[in-house]
């Protein structure tokens, strides 16, 4: 690795200052980028890494310091006008365009035209071509939507190059793809590099960093902590960095504890949907927790769904203490007292306008039935705990949910099922978009919440964090549960080879 | 290629039974005398409905395009008829305040983020409230140009007429097809339908937009409305009423989503034949009251918003993992 330091300055930030109402989101942070540099940007949720890039993109505009690009004092108006100064981005929450075209997503607003109209055919053509240049060889007359999530990041990548060549900003792309995907990115973002652009690369993924990354920059509530070279950062001390305390190594991994005995709490037996997922066996005991592992697309999401009733299995029978219950419907889950989390918190749980506390008891006053409000101080108390427990930082729980961080909002929809105090609790990739601080404080949680007699079934592509907290771990491939570890068994290492092995 | 088309193809299924169904009972449907009608009959309809194609694509909706019909109407023939002013100059007059009126709305809606619905439903009251400042009665037009013009067409073979006011309309969908899917200003459309958020990070200029949509829409209704008194050769200010009802059915039956960011104008064309061809069967057979005009499309949209809803729910878990 040749060492970047050399390289020009390319784009260098002083002092930047930004507050939202109640919340110092950045409070005059300095941060400098070189020129073929991947630099990661970290800290945990809500440390204001989003907020820096859209300062920085014109979405929103700051309230004080300097932003410098090639030495020129610069000051972006909106995303646009970034963009023609040289810096493209991929944020964190919405992105591309998924009804148009590929093709248009690549070049709108500056498709090739000739007397006023866009020259369809010309545009595909460079289209594909612009792909070709990433790996990727699919018909971009196509809707977006019909490609895949990683399709969609590196279209995103794509357009955010092609129109600006100097500075590209990745908020969070990794977070809902696969490793293999994630190595693609890798490559793209290297071959970048060595063209002499300069990436911000956001991620709460440490390997990740370790990577990828030549410099790492981390911010903690809005203050800048450090800005250092990765190759001479231990581990252990970039995350010390991030959550100015020490965190023990073990903190991530579950108290070894004896096996759990007794009857199971829910059962289910020979539970299937055709084209969906094959017929499978599950049993959870009180306190037990399972893991579902397995690539994306294997099936993992769809147990879930079955699980839940948000799908309806067309066979097989399910068992809630030995009897056989109808699971048709949520509400049917709901009833049984069911909790599940989703997996994408923007389009299955979050209700952006909504408050943090009315997105927090939302499940529960669901489950009381809306005519029994539940009592603005009872709401209050829940809400003001959970913020608690969870560490959600906000400055108060009527701020509108959408407002939160990412990260934030993802606890708390952790937080409103939780309040329902259910019996057997699903959750969807619970660490997904959440800092290392936050992910032990969630372990611990389930930790605690199993000792109460609570059933716990896991979905987690993080096969070290997997075999840390589970019990048993039912390893999925090609919309089958494959195999079932327990005991001994179970480890990072068994499941990805019974991921890997052919059968 | 063929589930991206599938909406519009299910209009054209539906179109091409009913006309089956029709053309069974009533063998002259067959005629280039009850096509060429259909075409002039629908003709106002079918020019709003390509404005609120183009507003709905966007995720926005109009609601006053009636009451500029109407207000067009009114204003042409006070105009012409009180004022002795030139027609042709009325016409552009006319066409020049609707593009304000609209670009007025699009402004409100872009830079107070009201609601469209809001917006234009006070534009609909605006509009409707202005015509009977300009007058309450119905007032005739008799000048010599609306004989004229609408004494033009081109006679086709078997006896039917197509009219001038069937080519305008055709001449709009034409000019609209090319804007939606041709010009840079289409993409942005169907753009803001698809994720105002997103097309603003991406550097669409939304605002610009938003205004030119509202200012079609208006534009488009003027339009409508100058087609409209020459097919009824007055100016009336309860002209009209409830237009906007059903230009939106007609947008909807012809396969775009009231939510915005898919459809097509050429599914809007067959949206308005479809109720053409409804209104047309009703008066051949005689005997029903027209309010069946009314429930048939009612159940068609019904029929059509439950399908929409069946499709991106299918299309949303074929692509699930
Ligand atoms: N539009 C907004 N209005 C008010 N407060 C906001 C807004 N956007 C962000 N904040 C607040 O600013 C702080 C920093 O948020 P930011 O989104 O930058 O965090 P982040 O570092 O990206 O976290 P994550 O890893 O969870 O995505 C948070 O406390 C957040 O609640
Ligand atoms: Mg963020």
């Amino acid at each position: 690795m040749q060492p970047v330091t050399e390289q020009p300055q390319l784009l260098e930030i002083r002092g930047l200052t930004k507050s939202f109402p109640g919340v110092q989101a950045l409070d005059h942070v300095n941060f400098t980028l070189h020129a073929g540099e991947i630099h990661g940007l970290l800290g945990e949720n809500g440390a204001g890494k989003s907020t820096l890039i859209k300062v920085l993109t014109g979405v929103f505009r700051r309230d004080g310091g300097t932003i410098r690009l090639e030495g020129q004092d610069v000051a972006a108006r909106d995303p646009a006008d970034a963009l023609s100064l040289g810096i493209g981005t991929v944020y964190q929450e919405v992105n591309l365009l998924p009804n148009l075209s590929v093709a248009e997503n690549l070049f709108i607003g500056r498709q090739p035209h000739r007397f006023g109209l866009v020259r369809t055919g010309e545009m595909r053509r460079r289209a594909s071509e612009l792909l070709a240049g990433y790996g990727l060889d699919i018909d971009v007359a196509n809707p977006l939507s019909s490609y895949s999530v990683a399709i969609q990041q590196i279209v995103a990548i794509a357009r955010a190059v092609d129109l600006s060549a100097k500075v590209l900003i990745l908020d969070e792309p990794t977070a809902s793809l696969d490793a293999q995907e994630v190595e693609t990115l890798f490559g793209i973002l290297r071959r970048l590099k060595s063209r002499g652009i300069g990436i911000v690369f956001v991620t709460h993924f440490l390997d990740q960093v370790y990577a990828v990354c030549d410099r790492i920059t981390v911010l903690r509530n809005g203050r800048l902590v450090g800005s250092r070279p990765i190759a001479e950062l231990p581990r252990i001390e970039l995350v010390s960095m991030m959550l100015g305390r020490e965190l023990a190594a073990e903190a991530l991994h579950r108290n070894q504890r004896p096996a759990v005995t007794g009857e199971p709490l829910v059962a289910f037996r020979n539970y299937g949907k055709s084209r969906l997922i094959e017929p499978f066996d599950l049993a959870l005991r009180p306190g037990e927790v399972v893991g579902l592992a397995g690539l994306l697309g294997s099936g993992r999401t769809e147990t879930a769904k079955l699980v839940f009733g948000i799908e309806r299995a067309d066979g097989g029978q399910a068992f809630v203490d030995g009897r056989p219950v109808r699971l048709a419907t949520p509400r049917d889950a709901a009833r049984l007292r069911f909790g599940f989390t989703p997996e994408d918190r923007k389009t299955e749980g979050i209700v952006a306008e909504l408050s943090i506390r009315e997105n927090i008891v939302l499940a529960l006053q669901a489950q009381r039935g809306w005519l029994h409000k539940i009592p603005r101080a009872k709401q209050d108390e829940i809400a003001s705990r959970f913020i608690k427990l969870l560490d959600i930082r906000t400055p108060d729980a009527e701020k509108p949910i959408g407002l939160l961080s990412g990260g934030n909002q993802q606890k708390a929809l952790l937080a409103r099922w939780l309040a329902t105090e259910p019996r057997f609790l699903i959750l969807d990739e619970p660490t997904r978009g959440i800092d290392v601080g936050a992910h032990a404080e969630i372990i611990r949680l389930i930790e605690r919440l199993c000792e109460d007699g609570l059933a716990l079934l896991v979905i987690s592509s993080e096969l070290e964090e997997i075999a840390s907290y589970s019990d048993r771990v039912v390893v999925l491939r090609d919309r089958r549960h494959v195999r079932e570890l327990s005991g001994d068994e179970v480890s990072a290492d068994t499941i990805m080879t019974t991921i890997a092995s052919h059968s | 290629m063929i589930r991206r088309h599938l909406p519009v193809l299910i209009t054209l299924a539906v179109f091409i039974v009913g006309y089956l169904i029709c053309l069974a009972q009533f063998p002259s449907f067959a005629s280039t005398r009850v096509i060429g009608n259909l075409l002039t009959d629908n003709a106002f309809l079918g020019i709003v409905a390509v404005g609120m194609t183009f507003v709905i694509l966007s995720g926005g909706i109009d609601l006053s395009v009636g009451s500029v019909i109407a207000f067009t109407g009114v204003f042409l023939a006070v105009a012409i008829e009180r004022y002795g002013l030139n027609p042709y100059l009325a016409f552009l007059l006319v066409l020049g305040l609707a593009a304000m009126f609209g670009a007025g709305m699009g402004l409100l809606i872009h830079a107070f983020q009201i609601p469209a619905f809001i917006v234009t439903l006070a534009g609909m009251f605006l509009a409707r409230g202005l015509c009977f400042v300009l007058t309450t009665d119905s007032i005739p037009i008799n000048a010599p140009a609306y004989g004229q013009i609408t004494d033009i067409a081109f006679a086709l073979p078997g006896g039917g007429r197509l009219t001038f006011i069937a080519i305008v309309m055709l001449v709009t969908f034409a000019a609209g097809i090319v804007l939606a899917h041709f010009t840079r200003f289409g993409a942005n459309v169907y753009a803001l339908g698809g994720n105002r958020t997103s097309a603003e990070l991406m550097g669409v200029p939304v605002g610009k937009t938003t205004i030119r949509i509202y200012m079609l829409s208006s534009l488009l209704a003027a339009l409508a409305g100058i087609v409209f008194s020459f097919y009824t050769s007055a100016g009336y200010s309860l002209a009209a009423t409830g237009v906007e009802l059903d230009t939106i059915a007609a947008v909807v039956i012809g396969g775009t989503l009231l939510t915005g960011g898919y459809g097509t104008i050429i599914g809007t064309l067959i949206g308005v034949l479809i109720q053409g061809l409804i209104q047309t069967y009703i008066t051949f057979e005689g005997t029903l009251s027209s309010w069946w005009t009314k429930i048939a499309i009612g159940a068609l949209l019904f029929a059509f918003i439950v399908l929409q809803r069946g499709l991106s729910a299918a299309s949303v878990r074929s692509r699930s993992t």
